[in-house]
């Protein structure tokens, strides 16, 4: 007779949990939908607690207080460069709850549909916590974030999946064995990293969102194994949350999931071929060469543009808007480029500032933050532009800018900006390229082609303060670099931009 | 049986109205969001704990543990540094009205 009661306390909380997610919509409530949803959690395992007697409460209570000390330790520590590696590793720990409680479950003898989800949480906890390893691991730089792809990379993915297959049908006919199972968990641990080794750079939000989707999922089955619907119900919230994040993630890269996992991620061998010719091409037409080696045709295009640029240099000198002009941090030979981005930002009445992985690579959102704040003294109309896939996970330079303590309201969404981009008189790049890279439009059969980008070459005037040349992540060359209006200000961004603001006065 | 239905249906009412309230989540709070519901995701406490509510071997114990210990870094760190990164967007507030005053001067 006490199921009515239970039924009620359980939907309650739900409901809390639930009413903790509506809250994110505004970032000042948002700190108080986090609070209800961690009320929420405590107030179940209050209820666990309640319900069901405890064997062993001390190694409970250790284990508890073990845990909650690293979490919080670690929590207080992070830097928010580091948030997304932390976020990957934490969905790692929530993958080795969920398969080892599958797995103990699965031990004991559970039945039916109980044994089925026990399999089904077991093999995705085991997934996410392999996975979420190795992409903590590339995030926090301690594995090479480009990706690796193995040889027969689709052979292995279709002999772990068939493993799994045999061995999930082995478990559920006949009672789980200590050896069947850890194989079980061996293989889809394998499955894992062989997909997450080979994602990286710019792919991340998109593994990381799908992780997150994964870790829920994974809960949420373990949920049917012990029959607890609070844990079903967070698990789904969670895999709703996921799943949706990811769907904008590669809505923002223009990208399937399915490609992450079978096609080969990042740089398309004949699409980045294919651009550096296209952008040989180009560089014929501007005042500017080639810092790298691209062979001999182009090392031709190098001396043709070097002849064209010793010719150019009076019209330079004269007619600032008729090519690309550059200043390199330290070695004081194109002093002009700071100058001038002195002067450009000095008239301009409307800036829009495009963030990208590249700022907290640099950790210069501080001088990114500190330069919109001047220019906005100085009565400007100074926004920020948020691309959905800058950074390495969903609203990452969200964090790094609101850290930085920048105003959320002038962080404007990609849809918002675009239109405001013909009217700006400047457009300042930090550490971003390929979502602001015109290609992405102008161009077909590159990765980027058909991704939503900011559309910065609208602008009268751009600055880009990026470290080199080089394309993004995904190797297309970009034209925006080598504009009229465009001011490129290579090498280490915060210095870039300190020297722009001491400019300033 | 019906319990297990109960808790199908359970998973596919959470599921929607998760997306439909997610769906909704401004960009700038999907760092936020993601780590709170990658907190969230350890309410495999839940199932941790009920392993330990009949006799455990000591095999069971010992798995228990390291699955409790996990989840409870994961819960306790996702919620904190939810909140640290929540409160940085509250901080944007008084570095508005306090900018706000510096434009408004001389």
């Amino acid at each position: 007779m006490e199921r009515l009661p239970h039924a009620l306390t359980d939907l309650g909380i739900v409901l809390l949990l639930l009413a903790g997610v509506f809250a994110f919509r505004a970032p000042r409530r948002a700190r108080v939908g986090n609070g209800a949803a961690a009320f929420a959690i405590l107030g179940s395992i209050i209820l666990v607690l309640t319900r069901n007697p405890i064997c062993r409460p001390g190694t409970v209570a250790a284990a508890a207080i073990v845990g909650s000390l690293a979490g919080w330790l670690s929590a207080s520590r992070a830097k928010m460069t580091g948030i997304p590696s932390i976020v990957a590793f934490q969905h790692g720990a929530g993958g080795i709850a969920a398969f080892l409680v599958s797995s103990v479950e699965l031990l004991r003898g559970v039945t039916g549909v109980a044994r089925a989800a026990g399999i089904l949480g077991l093999v995705v906890g085991a997934g996410t916590f392999s996975a979420s390893f190795i992409a903590s691991a590339k995030l926090a730089g301690r594995l090479k974030g480009a990706p690796t792809s193995l040889k027969h990379h689709g052979v292995l993915v279709g002999v772990c999946c068939a493993a799994i297959a045999a061995l999930a049908a082995i478990v559920a006919a006949t009672s789980a064995s200590a050896p069947v199972l850890t194989l079980l968990v061996a293989t889809s641990a394998t499955l894992g990293v062989v997909i997450s080794i080979r994602v990286g750079g710019a792919d991340m939000p998109v593994l990381i969102s799908f992780l997150n989707a994964t870790a829920g999922l994974a809960a949420a089955f373990c949920g049917i194994t012990v029959g607890s619907r609070l844990l079903v119900a967070c698990g789904a919230t969670v895999a709703a949350s996921g799943s949706v994040l990811t769907q904008i993630m590669c809505r923002g890269m223009n990208r399937g999931l399915l490609s992450l996992v079978v096609q080969r991620t990042g740089v398309c061998g004949a699409a980045a071929e294919e651009s550096r010719t296209a952008a040989a091409a180009a560089v014929l037409s501007a005042a500017r060469a080639f810092d790298a080696p691209v062979g001999e045709q182009h090392a031709q295009a190098k001396r043709l543009t070097s002849t064209e640029a010793v010719a150019g240099a009076a019209d330079v000198g004269e007619a600032p808007d008729t090519a690309p002009h550059e200043g390199t941090v330290g070695d004081g030979v194109a002093r002009d480029g700071f100058e001038e981005s002195v002067a450009v930002a000095r008239d301009a009445m409307r800036v829009i500032v495009v963030p990208g992985y590249g700022m907290a690579l640099a950790d210069a959102q501080s001088e990114v933050v500190e330069l919109a704040d001047k220019l906005s003294a100085f009565g400007k109309d100074v926004k920020f532009a948020m691309h959905p896939v800058a950074g390495r996970m969903p609203g990452h330079m969200h964090v790094l800018l609101a850290e930085a303590e920048a105003d959320y309201e002038k962080m404007i969404p990609l849809e918002t900006i675009n239109p405001r981009f013909s009217d700006a008189d400047l457009v300042v790049i930090v550490g971003a390229c390929d979502v602001v890279n015109p290609a992405a439009t102008t161009r077909s059969g590159t990765p980027i082609s058909g991704m939503p980008i900011l559309k910065a070459h609208e602008a009268k005037r751009v600055i880009v303060c990026n470290l080199d040349r080089k394309p993004g992540y995904s190797g297309v060359e970009n034209p925006l670099y080598d504009m009229p209006g465009t001011i490129l200000l290579l090498g280490d961004a915060k210095e870039s931009l300190r020297r722009v603001i001491d400019g300033l006065g | 049986m019906t319990e297990i239905l109960v808790l199908i249906l359970v998973f596919v009412l959470a599921f929607i109205a998760g997306r439909v309230l997610i769906s909704r989540v401004p960009q700038m709070l999907h760092t936020p969001l993601m780590s709170m519901t990658n907190a969230l995701s350890a309410v495999t406490v839940l199932g941790a704990l009920v392993l330990f509510s009949v006799e455990t071997t000591l095999t069971e114990a010992g798995l228990g543990a390291i699955a409790l210990v996990m989840v409870a870094f994961n819960l306790v760190g996702g919620f904190a540094i939810t909140d640290r990164m929540l409160r940085l967007f509250h901080k944007g507030d008084s570095a508005q009205r306090s900018s706000e005053v510096r434009t408004t001067g001389p």
